[in-house]
């Protein structure tokens, strides 16, 4: 077993591991943040996106002995209450989502991306988004999704956590 | 509140996103119980192959192993097999298929033992030291192959080929031999994955001493797969329990009754613990169903002046290694389209049933439809060809006269409506076809490398599964209705039960809009329940683009029912006849004296404390309805595609995409387009990159994400999408369906796009799908092999 120490959503969390457990399988079932979802085993869907340390990564990528000493922000902490993140409210307003379940690790794959380039063209978030596949929607809501979310916090700058 | 706006008909935001965007979904894997142990499946690695010895002595020793079991441990806990639902001719033959094979594996995932272990790393580790003794078989999975029975899957039956149905065909048959033009073609369509992002998964739990079982399962089916679930395990319908939680897509892959939940249950039943299994994305590819996999040789009649005389179709269509739910039925469900919207004179179709060392093939999103619309589609563009008229053309020519009403097709059954031409021309006009050809001929004179592609599809679908009578006359073994309750509650708020499973479809907003405007309050006041067998008692659950047409029809004809009983105490208190009294501004009231009236909420208040009730009426304000529809509903459409492909490279880019379709009126637009922009997505994939490809040996090699490509957003195009409005005579809501009309439509949009772009060249056949490689071929085998 490996003892982690990992900062989740602000609040440090220790527990111990067995040395294989995935980041993914440590956020689910060790701390019971389950919405952040696991779709494949090859690191291909993205369903599982999480930042660590503010930057977008398949969280069944990583070991949780290497997210030690690090911060992890899942979906849970996005929304503020009943406020939700500018980019959760542009799913919504858009449809962005049909079944939810690639949803999470859109959002996080999209905070990520609109940081790195808050005023993207359509062809970018396309290609933003490489890594995160979704069965329902075709993508089109989806990117149109993003394009407006990046609309709206670029609007009000300073306004988009995590 | 009371509210009088129109809901229906209006893009209302989805009230199923709060949780889904927020990570609060209760997808089956994120459900937890105290004392939960793991369930882990042994697929041994080969294809084919009897049984010789299996050891688990091994497993059963390891940290944390409760039990392992084999298919002889398990006898007792199985009194049936799983079932097949759709013994669609007296004639066929059924396979036998236990939860664990017992003597023979017959494909690459067939599972012959199950681990129970504390965790799911320990259950997973003894499935992977159990030892497989087998002796290999020689592997059949071609389809003209095994048809030949050399190699027989089930012994008992003693051939491959379980079944062969005739549609029997319609009109004048020797248009086959005396037409004008007689045109033969031969389309393979292989195998797809159907890949729900959330794999499948399931939690069993009960009270062995009282016999009561709960199973939450990512399902499209809780209702169907409770009776199914209670033959293969023994439980009585009325101590079983399914629940269907949040689904993470299902596509058909979810509308089934599968071993690994069967075998959860009996675990779970033997072990006295909550007993839980999550799919990886392997076992999914293995072990959940394949969709299509079919060979046709079609034939078309036709004058050489573009009039299609007749239509016949011969498929041969792979079953996999054994029935699941549904799967010779899926072929015979394309049985009825295969005229597509054209007025042919004559039709035929049949298809053979083929047994094969893979997996086991049912429904995928249009099941049957998707098939038969490719076919079709191809063959009218290839007989364009072959008359030199322009494909547009032909199909107007050809398109069924319009018809409000019901009317009877030479396929057999009725029509619900249609009227094709103005959704063809709408299309086209999007599209801008003319300019279009206009842009092809300039870079054909020009010789361009990449030259332009234009594909047209017009579709017919039959779907809102469906009348009971036909499904009986078709050997289906259930109903086809669905049931809905509409509750009143005191505090003005309303719930509704509804008999369908929604995973992603949006039902929960839809209904509510139904409801709201039949009662005078605000969607957000309507709580749609479902997916729970003992909290939607009644149901056929969601498949078949029919929750719409048979699901929300039955919320709209129990709606009718709270809304009787409201005016019958509405009147009662307003003292006046029920005939006094007029609907307006989301309240009774009585006619010349408008401020004399009774909101909804305000008579689910009286009929709750029931204090003064007309005389022998029952308290509560509630109705339910069980609706059998009297015809499917028979949506339509064309898509028209614009490709442009490199012709030194086969490489093809969708420049742009047209969907005009016709599923009657719409309850939610946003919602319609919503589903049709996955639908094309999906079709896309199957036109341009998805394909299920067996070795010789047997063996899945597009086995995981990494090789079988599913398309990003890099891939897929945003589409242009319109509507016309012809409403269905089958249901009042005048609803068709729009759940699976994209990927009926896309896939030979596509693929003709990209033939199109390159027949001048001399091709006239590409397979799906159309990869750089098979586009680059075709144009080097059409200029005589000189790349």
């Amino acid at each position: 077993m490996t003892n982690v120490s990992v900062t989740v959503n602000g609040q440090v969390r220790e527990a111990d591991v067995e040395a294989r457990t995935l980041l993914v399988y440590f956020l689910r079932e060790h701390l019971g943040l389950t919405g952040t979802n696991v779709g494949c085993d090859t690191s291909t869907c993205g369903s599982c996106t999480v930042l660590v340390d503010g930057e977008s990564v398949k969280s069944c990528t990583m070991l949780a002995a290497q997210a030690d000493g690090r911060e992890v922000t899942t979906i849970e902490s996005m929304a503020d209450g009943d406020t939700m993140h500018p980019i959760q409210d542009a799913f919504h307003r858009n449809h962005g989502l049909q079944c939810g379940y690639c949803t999470p690790g859109m959002v996080m794959a999209a905070a990520s991306y609109l940081k790195e380039n808050p005023t993207p063209t359509e062809e970018e978030v396309r290609e933003a988004l490489e890594g995160n596949l979704c069965r329902c929607t075709g993508y089109q809501n989806i990117v149109k999704s993003i394009l407006d979310a990046a609309g709206s916090m670029s609007g009000a700058s300073g306004s988009a956590r995590a | 509140m009371v509210a009088t706006e129109n809901y229906v008909g209006s893009p209302v935001l989805r009230k199923e996103d709060a949780k889904l965007l927020t990570g609060q979904a209760t997808y089956v894997d994120n459900q937890t119980m105290a004392g939960m142990a793991w369930m882990s499946l042994v697929r041994p690695p080969h294809v084919h192959a009897t049984i010789d010895s299996i050891d688990t002595s091994a497993a059963a020793s390891m940290p944390g192993v409760l039990a392992v079991y084999t298919a002889a441990d398990l006898e007792d806990a199985f009194p049936a097999s799983l079932p097949m639902v759709w013994p669609i001719t007296e004639e066929i033959k059924i396979p036998t298929h236990w939860p664990l094979t017992k003597d023979k594996i017959r494909f690459a995932g067939d599972a012959v033992a199950v681990v129970l272990a504390e965790t799911r790393e320990q259950a997973e580790d003894a499935a992977e030291a159990v030892t497989v003794s087998a002796t290999d078989l020689p592997v059949v999975n071609d389809l003209e192959e095994a048809a030949k029975d050399e190699v027989v899957l089930h012994e008992d039956l003693g051939t491959n080929v379980v079944v062969h149905w005739s549609h029997g065909g319609g009109g004048d048959q020797s248009v086959f031999d005396s037409a004008p033009v007689i045109l033969q073609e031969r389309y393979a369509q292989p195998r797809l994955i159907p890949n729900a992002i959330e794999t499948r998964g399931c939690l069993a739990y009960g009270i062995p001493a009282a016999g009561e079982f709960t199973l939450v399962t990512a399902s499209q089916i809780p209702h169907i797969a409770r009776v199914g679930l209670s033959i293969a395990t023994g439980i009585p319908q009325s101590k079983l329990r399914i629940i269907a939680p949040d689904v993470g897509g299902g596509f058909g892959s979810k509308l089934n009754v599968y071993a690994e939940e069967a075998l959860a249950l009996a675990l779970a039943r033997m072990s006295g613990r909550p007993v839980k299994w999550i799919e990886t994305r392997q076992e999914n590819y293995l072990a959940t169903i394949h969709g299509r996999g079919v060979l046709h040789d079609c034939t078309l009649a036709g004058t050489d002046d573009g009039d299609i005389l007749g239509m016949k179709f011969v498929e041969l269509a792979d079953m996999g290694a054994y029935f699941q739910l549904l799967t010779p039925g899926i072929p015979e469900l394309g049985g009825w389209v295969y005229m597509g919207p054209y007025d042919t004179k004559a039709y035929w179709y049949e298809f053979r049933g083929i047994m094969t060392n893979a997996t086991p093939t049912d429904a995928y999103r249009g099941a049957g439809r998707p098939e038969a619309t490719f076919v079709v589609e191809r063959l009218v563009d290839a007989y364009a060809r072959k008359i030199g008229m322009d494909p547009a053309d032909v199909r107007r020519k050809n398109f069924l006269p319009p018809s409000e009403e019901a009317f009877g097709s030479i396929m057999g059954l009725s029509i619900d409506s249609a009227n094709y031409e103005p959704t063809f021309d709408r299309a086209l006009e999007l599209a801008d076809y003319s300019a279009l050809r206009a842009e092809q001929q300039t870079r054909r004179d020009r010789g361009d490398v990449k030259q332009l592609g234009v594909g047209l599809s017009s579709y017919i679908e039959m779907c809102g599964l469906a009348p009971s009578e036909i499904l009986g006359a078709l050997r289906y073994v259930a109903g086809g209705w669905d049931a809905a309750e509409v509750e009143c509650r005191p505090d003005g708020k309303v719930v509704v039960r509804t008999g369908t499973s929604p995973h992603g479809q949006g039902h929960e907003t839809s209904w509510s809009q139904i409801v709201a405007d039949g009662l005078g309050v605000t969607p957000d006041d309507v709580e749609v329940l479902h997916g729970d067998t003992s909290v939607s008692r009644l149901g056929m659950d969601t498949y078949g683009s029919r929750s719409a047409s048979v699901g929300a029809e039955a919320v709209a004809r129990a709606l009718e029912k709270v809304r009787d009983k409201a005016r019958t105490i509405a009147a009662h208190e307003l003292e006046v006849s029920e005939d006094d009294l007029e609907w307006a501004d989301g309240a009774f009231r009585v006619s010349g004296a408008p401020d004399k009236a009774r909101t909804i909420p305000e008579l689910a208040a009286s009929a709750w404390h029931a204090h003064s009730l007309p005389k022998d009426m029952e308290p509560m304000l509630e109705g339910t309805a069980v609706w059998d529809p009297p015809n499917f509903t028979w949506p339509g459409g064309t898509h028209i595609c614009v490709v442009e492909v490199d012709t030194e490279t086969g490489k093809t880019d969708i420049l742009k995409y047209v969907a005009v379709d016709d599923c009657g009126n719409v309850i939610n637009p946003m919602i319609v387009e919503g589903q049709v922009q996955g639908g094309v997505a999906q079709g896309v994939a199957e036109a341009l990159y998805e394909e299920a490809i067996y070795d010789e040996s047997g063996n899945l090699t597009t086995s995981s994400m990494t090789q079988y490509l599913v398309p990003t957003a890099v891939e897929v195009p945003s589409i242009t999408q319109d509507r016309t409005v012809t409403p269905s005579t089958t249901n009042s809501l005048g609803v068709k369906g729009i759940g699976e009309a994209g990927t009926i439509a896309s896939p030979p949009a596509v693929v003709n796009a990209v033939i199109d772009a390159v027949s001048h060249l001399g091709v006239n056949h590409i397979d799906k799908p159309a990869s750089p490689e098979r586009v680059w071929r075709a144009i080097k085998d059409a200029k005589g092999g000189a790349a």
